[in-house]
């Protein structure tokens, strides 16, 4: 197991790569998500300002 | 239905939108899939290298990653052909969702790239060809989103991103044949040439896998943000306003 981690003798480079590799696909999935989400809710915010418009004309 | 209906009925922002939230958590679970398999694949099943020892492994992340940042750029451009062509709102909205994926890998391309030089090359960076074209790829990324954000009008800004976008095409062939048409530390194609792979079997097929699950992977979030994109510029819509996931 220890062996696997080593890398023989380069895991500085190999885990860096793969490490950084990772959060990099990670980041961008979180912050798609956070996308769409903040889009929904500023799209509610929106109808629900037009209501409130809306009402008060009548 | 004809043909031309079918196609229609695609390139309707709602359509587009159901669909694309069907096939959303399908990318997304056969990529993960596909990242195990291919992780296990390249870390643990691939022998070490007889050059480069264990080194080598870093080919998993970076090829995969620099296929991407091209494919994506391809993809990137052919929605801007739409978009002055047919003036396809589609098209910008998908175009939108590429360009931070295409970066992303681009990036990725060039930092593993570069940890792997350390090692093999005894340096983290050279100015040759491959990765100085790879570098301005990237830069042509920065400056689509940066244009995009820059203009407020959409029209103006999908038509300014486009033409940037198809301009840039030309480094495509650039990053390609680089380490054919100048003297550089990278090593020549080994998987994407007319001769047979000159990689053993055992190293290929993790790399196959890798990139099957990279491809996914962009899919998946490409899609995320295309809808994201496309509710937002479809705000006015009855269909969003009706939307079944926008709160009232």
């Amino acid at each position: 197991m220890m062996e696997f981690f080593e890398m023989g003798g380069y895991a500085v480079y190999v885990w860096s790569a793969f490490g950084l590799t990772t959060l990099v696909l990670v980041a961008n999935v979180i912050f798609a998500r956070h996308l769409l989400k903040r889009t929904k809710l500023q799209i509610t915010g929106q109808i629900r300002r037009e209501k409130r418009i809306g009402t008060t004309n009548k | 239905m004809t043909i031309k209906q079918t196609f229609h009925k695609l390139g309707s922002p709602r359509s587009f939108d159901r669909l694309a939230s069907i096939l959303i958590p399908w990318f997304l679970s056969i990529s993960v899939l596909l990242f195990a398999a291919g992780l296990y694949g390249g870390l643990v099943y691939a022998p070490a290298d007889y050059q480069q020892g264990d080194s080598f492994r870093i080919i998993y992340v970076h090829v995969p990653a620099a296929w991407m940042s091209m494919f994506c750029y391809v993809l990137l451009a052919a929605s801007g052909a739409v978009t002055l062509i047919w003036r396809m709102k589609l098209a910008d909205v998908v175009a939108r969702a590429i360009a931070p994926l295409g970066a992303s890998f681009t990036f990725i391309a060039l930092f593993t790239g570069s940890i792997w030089g350390k090692p093999m090359w005894g340096t983290y960076w050279v100015w040759d060809a491959r990765l100085t074209s790879e570098l301005i790829l990237l830069f042509l990324y920065f400056g689509f989103m940066a244009l995009q954000a820059a203009i407020d009008d959409r029209k103006n800004a999908a038509k300014a991103g486009a033409l940037l976008a198809l301009v840039g095409v030309i480094n495509l062939p650039i990053i390609h044949f680089s380490v054919e048409w100048w003297n550089t530390l990278h090593q020549g194609a080994t998987v994407t040439k007319f001769d047979s792979p000159s990689i053993a079997t055992s190293m290929l097929i993790p790399l196959l896998i890798m990139f099957a699950a990279f491809k996914t992977y962009f899919f998946a979030i490409m899609l995320i943000r295309a809808r994201a994109e496309l509710l937002w510029s479809e705000r006015k819509a009855k269909w969003v306003c009706e939307h079944p996931e926008v709160r009232r």
